[in-house]
């Protein structure tokens, strides 16, 4: 453990003096970046939710790869009477048919798209938005700092779920940026709350001392000095986040209060599926499980970047 | 300790405000017109409408409205619904309910998340503790909804240990399957925090006195590691009651329990702003009260932290 401990800080040096050290040899020093990479690309879990996360990326591009039948395309003939057919891989009645008669194994695979991109735009945005408000608020400190972190209390205060029922219901219509918009304004209270302490510790460093006695603008220490040393929490937090937000989308769209019919969404589907559980358990069966899976690669990646990027774990 | 709680106090103040502010415009600049919505299809008569949004108060401006309504509330009265309720009553209606589906929530996830994660972090890299850590992920990933119609289908329609849907809301018999799936969420955090928590102190020096001092595996295990470990999960457990009585919605929803989340559901979908304002006041109030319980929870389990 400890020889461990001093192999990580000897390879922190050059990444903090500015020396971008590419360094493919195991034996030259390498940043916590690459070191981290290194620990990620022997690790069984990683590679699992990250070719799961793969999948479902290629399935958000191109789900023409997966099925050619329209999600959209109701043939009331198989009006949930149609149970799966497990003997037919990849064609359209793998899964069954819903209520409308639409193919379930299509709409699994398009639903992917809704759940990807707010999965991905919300943690992009709440890592933007909370992250330039914690460093404001770890940086600058004083009466920045007081009201900062008052405004984080405030929205802290409001459950997610509530806040983003509010605020949805207020769009009459509604598609995945609405719900991407309603996730951040209330979801990036973390993020400050993450980066502020993270900065808060770092900024007492020496090199940021002597950064500034070097004259460095206050710009220039934030972004190349602090930023870099700070930032490791903030994305373990954001990739086990991004979980999180793609299960709340789907719990909005159960609730009717997410995304909309012509958009199609696993939470939507497991909402039409619930009133038939007794009858046909198969239409509630795949959207859930697909959701629940993606959520798990997600959670598992970011356990792994967790482990990854905090030795003291290990 | 008096002087730090008095600090505290003032302190929940702006944020008290902010966050009813906030709501309150939140559910103020919803469009659509609540009073108008009250005729349905029919187009609603000019005059009876004006007469409706003057009585109800919502033709003045909006500071006037959240002065008016600030006002109100700290004389205890949270005004009326739409349909002329007093909203103290629908929230006294609902707020039990949830208060008992909460607090049992509450009482399995501390139960069974500490639980489980002390038992994992004393058998480390053993079988318990790896399948701690598969068993949390797997109940981590599925969402509320999912989990909640898989267990009334599991106990409810196979096993018929209990109705499908609750018939009395206060009733703890009938809750416990709901609280069960509220509180399924946080359990599964609340064992992986403890596990990593135990973990990190069970090689801590004064474990090793202790065990040196020859005092009896419980009591290390009861008095020196669990309360040094605990921090971290009070932490949790503090925002959490909060988000737990918010977070009732689905579940409420799905076993039809008259609490809280099933009246916010309704309120918000029908726009009735003082009514979900009201609820919003009481959930930001527990949530408040509970954070500073934690932190004088700290200065209990660590005697090394003093508040002045």
């Amino acid at each position: 453990m400890p020889d461990l401990i001093e192999k990580k800080t000897a390879a922190k040096i050059p990444a903090q003096s500015g020396s971008s050290a590419p360094a493919p040899k195991p034996e030259k020093a390498r940043s916590l970046g690459s070191d981290a990479w290194e620990e990620l690309r022997r690790r069984p879990i990683f590679l699992i939710s990250a070719a799961l996360i793969l999948v479902l990326i290629v399935m958000t591009l191109v789900p023409g790869l997966f099925t050619s039948v329209d999600p959209r395309a109701g043939d009331l003939r198989n009006h949930y009477l149609s149970p799966p057919n497990y003997s037919h891989l990849f064609q359209a009645d793998w899964f069954g048919y819903d209520g409308q008669g639409r193919s379930i194994y299509s709409r699994v695979v398009h639903g992917a798209r809704a759940s990807i991109i707010v999965g991905i735009c919300v943690t992009a945005a709440v890592t933007l938005t909370g992250g330039f408000i914690g460093m404001l608020a770890g940086y600058f400190g004083g009466w920045m700092d007081t009201i900062l972190s008052r405004v984080t209390d405030v929205f802290f205060g409001i459950p997610l779920l509530l806040g983003c029922l509010v605020v949805l219901n207020s769009f009459t219509e509604r598609t995945v940026w609405s719900v991407v918009f309603a996730l951040t304004a209330l979801g990036w209270t973390q993020m400050a709350r993450v980066m502020r302490g993270s900065v808060i510790t770092v900024k007492q460093a020496d090199y940021v001392t002597a950064a500034k006695a070097l004259g460095a603008s206050t710009g220039r220490i934030m972004l190349k000095h602090i930023l870099p040393n700070a930032i490791a929490p903030v994305i373990v937090v954001a990739t086990i986040a991004l979980g999180g937000y793609i299960a709340t989308e789907a719990t909005l769209s159960f609730l009717g209060i997410g995304l909309q019919d012509p958009t199609i969404s696993w939470g939507i589907d497991i909402n039409s599926a619930q009133k038939v559980i007794r009858t046909a358990p198969f239409a509630l069966f795949f959207p859930a499980g697909m959701l629940s899976l993606t959520v798990l690669a997600f959670i598992m990646m970011g356990d792994a970047v967790r482990d990854a990027l905090d030795p003291k774990l290990r | 300790m008096g002087r730090f709680v008095a600090r505290r106090l003032l302190q929940m103040i702006p944020v008290f405000l902010g966050t009813t502010f906030l709501i309150f415009m939140m559910v103020r600049i919803l469009p659509g017109d609540p009073v108008a919505a009250m005729w349905g299809d029919k187009a609603p008569d000019p005059a009876q409408l004006a007469a409706f949004t003057h009585k109800l108060g919502l033709d003045l401006p909006w500071y006037e409205q959240y002065f008016d309504y600030m006002g109100k509330l700290f004389t205890g009265n949270f005004g009326e619904t739409m349909a002329g309720r007093q909203v103290i009553d629908v929230i006294s209606e609902a707020l039990p309910v949830t208060i008992r589906l909460a607090l049992m929530a509450f009482a399995i996830e501390i139960v069974f998340g500490v639980g489980i994660g002390l038992l994992a972090g004393l058998r480390r890299g053993k079988f318990a503790d790896k399948s701690t850590l598969v068993f949390t992920l797997i109940l981590i990933s599925i969402p509320v909804p999912v989990l909640g119609y898989l267990f009334q289908t599991f106990f409810a329609d196979q096993l018929k240990w209990v109705t499908p849907t609750v018939q009395d809301s206060m009733n703890l018999g009938q809750l416990l399957l709901p609280a069960v799936v509220l509180g399924s969420l946080s359990l599964a955090y609340v064992a992986r925090l403890s596990r990593t928590s135990i973990v990190e102190n069970i090689r801590a020096d004064y474990i090793r006195t202790a065990t040196a001092k020859g005092l009896p595996r419980r009591k290390i295990i009861g008095t020196h590691l669990l309360r040094n470990s605990m921090i971290p999960v009070v932490t949790f457990l503090g925002t959490d009651l909060g988000a737990l009585m918010g977070g009732a919605i689905v579940t409420e929803g799905i076993f039809n329990v008259k609490g809280v989340g099933n009246a916010l559901f309704r309120a918000i979908g029908q726009k009735e702003g003082a009514t979900v304002v009201g609820f919003v006041v009481v959930l930001v109030i527990v949530y408040l009260v509970a954070s500073l319980i934690v932190d004088l929870l700290y200065a209990v389990l660590d005697p090394r932290i003093r508040y002045a």
